[in-house]
């Protein structure tokens, strides 16, 4: 267990952009491959997914609609909108910079400052 | 922002609320199939899966609830749902529904009502442009009263007022010819009109240039509503004539529709100036005399810049010289401004609707100390129900907002039902004329101002009340409560609910032990001696003056007509008296008196102020006044003969010192004759039923021709067959002449009239109050016993006795009850020393009252604890232990 990271507060919805923007995916499949891509090591609690994607879904920067999963059970596919991939693509430069901020902030050493 | 998509989705919400709860059901379900299929794939049964994936998918009603708001618009969404939610809850405990909406009802119903007649009567401006700068002169004693002359030097001398109008009363008949009816209706000075600065609608309306002396302006204006109902809108009726008493007037215009007249509790059928005096049959217009009773209300717009304080004190300024210049005629006392429209009746009508305030805010507290237990005692039943959702995972936050939906739609069920009962008797008191033959009427028209007044008073109470339990759910631990059910610690020690029950108990003990005095001083005060006996005695009210007779022919004709009804079979005895008999119409004549050695007859050496009558021979044997000494008049007292009077005792006691002293002594009244003392009678009421003894004169009657009289008539007969035969006989005599008759009794409504309306407030009011302690004693009873169901239970199983059931049971709410009682019944003897001010011989000291508002509370309490107690005697220890 302890080798997942819990979710920065916020990051969830970006997470969600980027499963989706590789393929349209029903909430289950979401999950699956957020766990797929970060190689397990994002937790995300089941049922918290859904507030999450309906939030998208009303901000325009997904939409729905209802499919035929590959377990072929009826199941609810989302999809991204022109403006959830620009979001995505803003989000994804904003998250970079933090990174690269955060990581050199943690790398200095006494000697740099 | 995607703006089409929010909209959408908020859209679809609204339109397809259960679908989109479908939806998102459906959507979750599948989650759970598709995460089961993966965990069977790993070699769980389905069964097992399925449970796992349930597990694994968390608190699904929390997220099914953030999903919700998550779509957006929740706002509204939740509410329609927590409305919803509390109408089904509501359903389920009917009773506490039924005890809060009806608790609610009846107050925001009192205070409505109260709110509607204070606004008639005391927050709505006149309907006259710039009403704010229109005040009315009142004399410092409290009437208003003006003569003519003097009003014509308040008009002229001034410096602080636009101008002054005067307004007389003129009941009159009106006869366009073949409709002869009576109407009320005002002599305005010509100015009335213009300063008021109001349009005629229709015609004109007579103006100062239009007075050139008495009996010059024979011009009529109509009311608007008389108009409408007399003359069915006929816009032809400009030009006509009119008879006013028998003299002819043109109808020159109509008033404007929201024009009632300047005063709130009256509305004139007719206008017409001041100055004929013919038409209204009294020389008034250059009498200036002490007792002059002429113009009824002089009023004005200040000039602009001019405060009130300085007009007051230009109008003292007036009086002063004006008592100086005629100080046989003038008594100035300090004048002050009022509004015109109460005009000397908003201090009365103030107090009373403040007491009435007073009361209604009783009420309202009592009923929201109902509905704080009532919500204490329902939270605390939910408490487990509570417990559960917090359990699972609703935030305290969604509880808090569910508790407050249930206040809220409690308070608009209540408010509503209030609103709507206030609405009906608001309707029907403004149709009520309190006095049949008055003119007198209460201008309620419930308006949207009352609607919010009532829905805001009712939502405050329900949310501040509502609110009572909010502590005892925020402290909750659902785990506990869970664990341990509701019964955990039933208080021992005094709670707010007792509290609140203790205050709502006292109040209507304080409601009933008042009614109580109340209704007891009415009923003493209708049996007193008022100084003469009203039973069986008929009045009949003619006025001369108004039929066209002239003044020399007036006691003739009234002597005609005591002779005709003394001839009616089984009447004992007949007199007149003018104007009015004592105690009707709260009308008496004054009049300053002197002692004989006076010379000097100015307003400074008034030996007493006296009420006065004229009557005929035989009236003290006819109205069973007893003559203490000397003798009654005869026939030959007439203006031959030198004037003499009847005193009574307290006349006779102030001028010189004893009865026995008074006969045959002389005094002076205010016109400097000099009259003989022939009489003493016992003392009386004269204006009404709570006033201090004053002194009285009885002049014959033949001396003062008068045109209005009372023929006076004893008899033991049924006063409808009397009536009757009265009404022939006069119609004999003269069958153009109309004559009011009713009893004595009757006629002493309008003395009685606060006395009945108090007495009548409080009674409902208290009658109300009653309910409402029922209601909350009942809830507490039954809450104690349902709660402690399982130990009385036990205590029945272990063998005890009836006593000893009921005492646990019911032991807290009997204490709470007579200590309640005792703390209203203090308050109710402390209080109802105001309103012995109201209704005569009020008195708590009176084993009677006490005894009965000890009953009262007593059967109230048998009746709330009632159920309650046979619920616990029937308990059955072998079905109730085996519950849980």
């Amino acid at each position: 267990m302890n080798d997942q990271a819990q979710l920065l507060p916020g990051t969830l919805d970006l997470l969600i952009l980027k499963a989706v923007s590789l393929g349209p995916l029903h909430g289950y499949g979401v999950l699956l491959r957020i766990g797929q891509i970060s190689g397990s090591a994002l937790l995300i609690e089941q049922g918290a997914l859904y507030p999450a994607l309906f939030r998208l879904v009303r901000q325009g920067l997904l939409t729905s609609d209802w499919g035929t999963s590959e377990n072929n059970r009826r199941a609810k596919f989302y999809e991204l909108t022109p403006e959830g991939r620009k979001r995505l693509q803003e989000e994804t430069e904003g998250w970079n910079r933090l990174a690269v901020a955060m990581t050199s902030v943690l790398a200095a050493r006494p000697e740099e400052v | 922002m995607n703006l089409p998509g929010y909209f959408r989705s908020l859209a679809n919400k609204f339109f397809r609320r259960s679908a989109v709860a479908d939806d998102l059901d459906e959507e979750l379900r599948s989650h759970i199939e598709h995460r089961a299929d993966d965990l069977e794939r790993s070699g769980m049964t389905r069964a097992e899966a399925q449970r796992q994936a349930r597990i694994e998918f968390g608190a699904r009603e929390r997220f099914k609830e953030e999903s919700f708001e998550a779509l957006g618009g929740n706002f509204l969404d939740t509410l329609w749902r927590d409305v919803r939610f509390a109408l089904r809850v509501l359903r389920k405990s009917k009773g506490f529904a039924f005890a809060a909406i009806v608790s609610l009802a009846l107050a925001i119903g009192a205070n409505a009502v109260v709110y509607g007649v204070m606004d008639a009567l005391i927050l709505r401006p006149l309907r006259v442009p710039q009403p704010e700068s229109l005040w009315g002169l009142e004399n410092g004693d409290g009437s208003g009263w003006q003569s003519y002359p003097n009003y014509r030097d308040f008009r002229e001398r001034n410096h602080t007022f636009d101008d002054l109008a005067a307004i007389r009363m003129e009941f009159a008949g009106l006869d366009t010819g073949n409709d002869p009816a009576q109407a009320n209706g005002w002599a305005t000075s010509g100015n009335y009109f213009d300063e008021l600065r109001i349009q005629p609608f229709l015609g004109r309306f007579f103006h100062s240039q239009d007075e050139k002396g008495s009996n010059s302006a024979p011009y009529l204006v109509l009311s608007y509503a008389y108009w409408h109902t007399h003359f069915q809108d006929d816009r032809q009726v400009v030009g006509r004539t009119i008879l006013v008493n028998k003299h002819p007037f043109a109808i020159i215009g109509v008033a404007p529709p929201e024009f009632r007249g300047t005063l709130a509790f009256m509305s004139p059928d007719f206008f017409i100036p001041i100055i004929n005096e013919d038409a209204d049959g009294e020389k008034f217009l250059n009498t200036r005399s002490i007792n002059n009773r002429e113009v009824f209300e002089i009023l004005g717009h200040l000039k602009p810049g001019v405060t009130p304080a300085q007009a007051t004190a230009d109008l003292n300024a007036i009086g002063a010289c004006l008592e100086k210049t005629y100080p046989k005629e003038v008594e100035h006392k300090t004048y002050t401004l009022g509004r015109p429209g109460l005009f000397v009746f908003s201090r009365p009508a103030q107090a009373f609707v403040g007491g009435l305030m007073l009361l209604a805010g009783l009420i309202l507290l009592a009923a929201c100390a109902n509905l704080g237990s009532l919500f204490a005692a329902h939270a605390a039943d939910r408490s487990r129900e509570v417990a559960l959702r917090l359990a699972l995972g609703s935030s305290r936050q969604r509880i808090l907002r569910q508790l407050l939906t249930e206040a809220v739609v409690i308070s608009l069920a209540g408010g509503a039902l209030g609103l709507a009962g206030s609405v009906v008797l608001l309707r029907e008191l403004a149709g009520w004329q309190p006095f049949p033959g008055a003119p007198i009427h209460l201008p309620i028209s419930p308006d949207a101002r009352l609607y919010v007044v009532a829905l805001a008073l009712a939502l405050v109470s329900g949310f501040l009340f509502g609110m009572v339990p909010v502590r005892q759910v925020l402290r909750a631990n659902p785990y506990e409560i869970v664990k341990a059910g509701p019964s955990g610690q039933f208080g021992r020690r005094m709670t707010v609910r007792d509290v609140l029950l203790v205050i709502q108990i006292a109040i209507c003990a304080l409601l009933v032990t008042s009614s109580l005095v109340a209704i007891r001083g009415l009923e003493r005060g209708l049996h007193s001696n008022f100084g003469f006996e009203p039973r069986n005695t008929m009045l009949a009210g003619t006025n001369l003056a108004m039929a066209g007779y002239r003044t020399d022919t007036w006691t003739a004709m009234q002597r005609r007509m005591i002779d005709a009804t003394q001839s009616i079979h089984g009447v004992d005895r007949v007199a007149v008296v003018n104007n009015y008999a004592p105690l009707i119409n709260a009308a008496g004549n004054t009049e300053n008196v002197f002692k004989d050695e006076t010379r000097d007859l100015s307003q400074s050496h008034v030996a007493s102020m006296t009420f006065r009558y004229e009557v005929s021979p035989r009236y003290f044997d006819a109205a069973g006044t007893s003559l203490l000494a000397g003798r009654d008049f005869t026939w030959h007292d007439d203006k031959d003969a030198p004037p003499v009077a009847v005193v009574n005792r307290e006349f006779a006691r102030r001028i010189f010192g004893s009865v026995p002293n008074a006969v045959g002594r002389y005094y002076r009244m205010q016109d400097g004759t000099h009259v003989q003392v022939v009489g003493v009678v016992e003392d009386g009421k004269y204006m009404s039923l709570t006033e201090n003894q004053n002194a009285a004169m009885f002049l014959s009657f033949l001396r003062y021709p008068s045109g209005y009289s009372q023929v006076l008539v004893r008899s033991g007969r049924d006063p409808q067959q009397l009536a009757s035969a009265m009404r022939n006989k006069i119609r004999e005599l003269d069958a153009g002449l109309p004559a009011d008759i009713e009893t004595w009794n009757q006629s002493l409504e309008v003395v009685m009239f606060p006395a009945r309306v108090a007495t009548t407030a409080l009674g409902v009011l208290g009658l109300m109050g009653a309910i409402l302690s029922i209601t909350g004693i009942f809830g507490m009873a039954a809450y104690s016993v349902s709660k402690r169901l399982k130990e009385l239970g036990i205590r029945v199983a272990l063998g005890a006795q009836r006593r000893e059931v009921l005492g646990p049971a019911l032991g807290r709410a009997v204490k709470l009850l007579a200590v309640g009682s005792a703390a209203g019944l203090v308050l109710g003897v402390l209080a109802s020393r105001v309103l012995a001010s109201i209704v005569y011989q009020a008195t708590p000291r009176d084993p009677l009252v006490l005894a009965g508002v000890v009953a009262a509370m007593l059967l109230l309490g048998l009746l709330a604890t009632w159920i309650p107690a046979q619920r616990a005697l029937t308990v059955n220890p072998i079905v109730l232990l085996r519950e849980d």
